[in-house]
């Protein structure tokens, strides 16, 4: 099947086996793929970790070595370190809203006669998560 | 100046350590796993392109960030990092949700408490959109299995940039 090369094995020029460790994951219309998890961890990195993983699961960590890949190119300091600062970053002024919200609900139940009369910026500061994250 | 000892790298490549080697500010010689882990998931040579492509005062944080995706790889070898990123997506959407409701709660304990608020002022398609979100819509930015096996604080610096 010399016309079925994987994307590894046209990357690297050679004869692809039938047993090539790549081909699954790495199918020739997709020759970017490969080119960047070689780029960032190299062929033979890469078929000792999948040679390493049971077989059902070298399809899912392919596709993790490829996405770390990617934000390594993109980001060539911090790769995917910087998303999980940001995530961090995003869960801790989440968790600070909730709290404030949460006692902001506190003092209305137990304070009735002082609810503030901002019903509009209150319903603006509620509609902005909708429009920004849930509206595809 | 001579005689000093080689850096972990070119230790664990059996070479000899030149006083301009890329790595040795970065891989002292008493920190021997900090290389080996990088060079097994990475490679020495792919190690030392990527840093002679960076500035040098981001090569430090770079290789801190090498070290650290090399740790979660070598962890969970399926998921790696990526793992991570999944379990804090779903922990910051599942917060998103948790606020959206309590500021829901928010106005409704507000209108109770002032009916005599200018809701007709109310944008009629805001006013459908919020009785009509449906909380379980949340969109996922990746799909993988979440792990929680390599969660680590990056913003505590020092356990991050070892």
């Amino acid at each position: 099947m010399i016309s079925g090369r994987c994307a590894a094995c046209k990357y690297l020029r050679r004869r692809c086996p039938s047993d090539c460790i790549f081909s699954l994951y790495f199918p020739p219309n997709d020759p970017q793929r490969f080119a960047c998890v070689h780029r960032i961890y190299g062929a033979s990195n890469v078929a000792k970790m999948l040679q390493q993983i049971p077989p059902p699961l070298r399809a899912e960590a392919a596709e993790t070595l490829y996405f770390e890949a990617r934000c390594r190119i993109e980001d060539p300091v911090y790769g995917c370190v910087g998303v999980i600062s940001q995530l961090y970053e995003q869960l801790q002024s989440a968790e600070s809203e909730l709290a404030k919200t949460q006692a902001e609900i506190a003092v209305l139940n137990c304070n009735p006669q002082e609810a503030p009369i901002e019903a509009n910026s209150n319903f603006n500061t509620l509609l902005a998560p909708f429009h920004s994250n849930f509206l595809v | 100046m001579g005689g000093s000892s080689p850096c972990a790298s070119c230790k664990l490549l059996r070479r000899r350590c030149a006083k301009d080697c890329i790595f040795a500010p970065y891989f002292p010689s008493d920190d021997p796993h900090k290389f080996s882990i990088v060079h097994k998931v990475f490679g020495a040579s792919n190690v030392s392109k990527m840093l002679q492509e960076l500035p040098i005062h981001q090569r430090a944080d770079a290789v801190s960030s090498l070290v650290y995706e090399a740790n979660a790889r070598v962890r969970d070898p399926v998921y790696g990092c990526v793992g991570a990123i999944s379990y804090l997506q779903n922990q910051v959407s599942q917060l998103q949700m948790q606020l959206a409701v309590a500021q829901a709660e928010i106005l409704c304990i507000q209108m109770q408490q002032e009916p005599n608020l200018p809701i007709t002022q109310m944008d009629q398609d805001e006013r459908s959109l919020l009785l009509s979100t449906n909380f379980n819509n949340i969109p996922q930015c990746l799909s993988f299995a979440s792990s929680s096996n390599v969660i680590q604080d990056p913003l505590k610096r020092e356990s991050l940039w070892i």
